[in-house]
């Protein structure tokens, strides 16, 4: 026997109303998906991209470098991306190293990369700075010899393993011609950290100095330097400086003492804030994206009424019937609106997965441009809310475009439409 | 059980004038009566039972000159009532058949059933189903529209109408799809179920032969002033 629980109610009515009508109803919660997957996807990739880039695992304060743009001095040393805005010399290294104030100072020296990958000269205190850089397989460098530290991804990504043998390209960008003869022992690959350091290669400091055919250019003239003997400091220069400060006071002031009463250097701090400062700069592009994805909401939102809306005249009958039956205008003009309300709630839903996929396709792209790994599920604060929210806000744009053609319905005529058109 | 004084139904006419479809002085039907009202097509028959059930409203006198129009219907006047009362009268008290069966094709067999009843107080699967059975539909409950046979379709129809326990039927030209075997056992099947009930019939058809088979069989231009 069937099953003799079934009772008729608006929920039945809504479903019947949906199946009766499931392709243009699929499209329909397809078109608002979209739209919900796009609104979700802009708003947390920008929420979530301004948290990682602005005060993600950096592990240190503040940059010093080269004389020029804050920006492109973190832009280079955090993110890995940009160019250089020059060399500091080895002196000015060891003053702030010195500097009671300062707890801890790692030097960076760039100049080559590995298939496009950058090699970065440091010393071994990096990692003991960075708590997110752990080794996951072998060692970490030895200050002197020609080994290499690898990042996740580039050892993903090149299939390096340790004791691999590698070969620097001169430059920050990849051109085979640029090969060093200089080989590098991977003594070690670093844990997944999801931070740009998993695109670098780490190699001790002085071996940058020692690599064929770079110079030292510290004391102001040229300096190549040979094999076997040691390199004087006054020729050696960095790149930048990566500083951890014993307080917030000291930023202030080294800002003051190098960025505006010096002449030589620049110091980034904090560095969260001078990222913050460039996606302020860029705050009208996702003002631009933020529009794009309420307006491809509010199309949904005239999907839904158009679909539903065309559908009303073929469904008059139906609707004649039901009052025949004794449905009240209210009930068919409620199951109209519900019906629209649901689509759209499907909508919403879908519209999670439509997010999912998005976000997946961007957050490799920013992995592997900048090695930022954004996670999906990380939902928290404004994040959480607009993920809890939207379901809402989606029924009630549902809602209100269902009200046109529920109104149509409502104004269906009994006694005309029972009889059949044809 | 039914007294219907002073109905008049007024339509405009294609010229702007308007035209009298109905004007039914004095009509009743008693309590279990099964009444037969033969009419030529397009003389009003339907839209006397559109006004029976609520569907269309009577003109009122500010409209026509006149008395008020009655349609009591144990002891409630269907003309007095609003809109939406009278959807609540009609789901409870009036059951209907079409000549097109009307029923919902997204519905299953026993949901177009159950949505007969949705507006009455008698909401009973159980009742439901055992109508549908005796009717020989038992194995068809899950069935849509679409995949059963005319004759079946009707017997639904007819469940769908009765199943809610109705104190009147009102059946416009409830076999005018069917051959006429099948007409024979609709009507069999709508007049017995309506005997079991005890609920009055009120059938409107222009088939002759159908017709005969009520003891009580009225022309309805006897009725109708029109």
């Amino acid at each position: 026997m069937y099953n003799s629980r079934r009772k008729i109610n608006l929920f039945l009515m809504i479903r019947r109303a949906i199946q009766q009508h499931a392709l243009s109803s699929i499209i329909t919660a397809i078109s608002v998906a979209l739209g919900c997957g796009l609104v979700l996807a802009v708003w947390l990739i920008k929420i979530q991209s301004y948290q990682a880039f602005t005060g993600g695992a950096i592990g240190f304060d503040a940059v010093l470098g080269a004389r020029g743009s804050q920006l492109q001095l973190v832009l280079n040393t955090v993110f890995h991306l940009e160019t250089s805005a020059g060399n500091i010399p080895w002196s000015l290294y060891k003053q702030i190293e010195n500097d009671p104030r300062v707890r801890a100072a790692v030097p960076y020296a760039l100049g080559d990369n590995y298939y496009g990958y950058r090699i970065v000269g440091t010393s071994t205190q990096l990692f003991t700075h960075v708590d997110s850089l752990l080794i996951r397989n072998g060692r970490l460098f030895k200050e002197n010899a020609p080994e290499a530290v690898v990042g996740h991804l580039v050892a993903k990504k090149m299939g390096l393993t340790v004791g691999a043998q590698i070969h620097p390209y001169h430059g920050l960008n990849f051109d085979l011609n640029a090969k060093h003869d200089q080989t590098y022992n991977i003594v070690g690959i670093l844990e997944p950290s999801n931070t740009p350091a998993d695109r670098v290669i780490w190699i001790p400091i002085e071996s940058v100095f020692r690599v064929e055919g770079h110079v030292l250019r510290g004391s102001g003239e040229i300096y190549r330097a040979e094999s076997g003997q040691v390199i004087p400091d006054k020729h050696k220069e960095v790149s930048a400086v990566m500083l951890k400060l014993s307080s917030p006071q000291v930023g202030f002031f080294l800002d003051q003492m190098i960025n505006k009463q010096g002449t030589v250097a620049t110091i980034a701090w904090p560095i969260g804030k001078v990222m913050a400062n460039l996606f302020d700069k860029i705050g009208w592009m996702n003002r631009v994206m933020e529009m794009v994805a309420y307006l491809v909401m509010v199309v949904a939102g005239f999907a839904i009424l158009a679909a539903i809306y065309n559908t009303i005249n073929e469904r008059q009958r139906e609707f004649a019937i039901m009052r025949a039956l004794g449905a009240s205008r209210k009930l068919v003009f409620s199951v109209i609106l519900f019906e629209a309300g649901t689509i759209a709630l499907i909508g919403s839903f879908i519209g999670y997965l439509i997010y999912g996929l998005i976000f997946v396709v961007t957050t490799n792209i920013i992995q592997h441009r900048v090695g930022v790994v954004l996670d999906p599920l990380n939902l928290e604060g404004q994040g959480l809310i607009i993920v809890l929210i939207l379901p809402v806000a989606t029924t009630m744009i549902g809602l209100l475009a269902g009200l046109v053609p529920a109104f149509k319905a409502y104004q269906t005529d009994v006694a005309t439409n029972l009889i059949p058109r044809n | 059980m039914l007294k219907i004084r002073h109905l008049k139904k007024t339509f405009p006419s294609p010229d702007g004038k308007t035209q009298t479809i109905v004007d039914i002085p004095d009509f009743e039907l008693n309590s279990g009566q099964q009444v037969a009202i033969q009419g030529q097509s397009g003389c009003g028959k339907t839209t006397f039972l559109n006004l029976i059930s609520g569907i269309l409203q009577a003109d009122q006198p500010i409209n026509t000159p006149g008395p008020p129009p009655q349609i009591v219907l144990d002891g409630t006047d269907i003309a007095k009532l609003s809109e939406q009362q009278r959807d609540q009268f009609r789901g409870n008290s009036i059951g209907y058949i079409f000549q097109t069966f009307n029923l919902l094709p997204a519905y299953t067999v026993l949901e177009n059933v159950l949505l007969g009843m949705h507006f009455s107080d008698i909401v009973d699967t159980e009742l439901a189903e055992t109508m549908l059975t005796e009717v020989g539909l038992a194995e068809r409950l899950n069935y849509r529209p679409s995949q059963l046979s005319v004759g079946q379709q009707q017997r639904v129809a007819v469940v769908r109408a009765l199943a809610k326990k109705p104190n009147l039927v009102l059946a416009d030209e409830p076999t005018g799809n069917l051959d006429s075997e099948q007409a024979h056992t609709a009507l069999r099947l709508i007049r017995q179920i309506c005997r079991q009930q005890n609920a009055a019939l009120l059938l409107v058809s222009h088939d002759r032969d159908l017709l005969d088979q009520f003891d009580d069989c009225l022309l309805f231009s006897d009725i109708n002033c029109a």
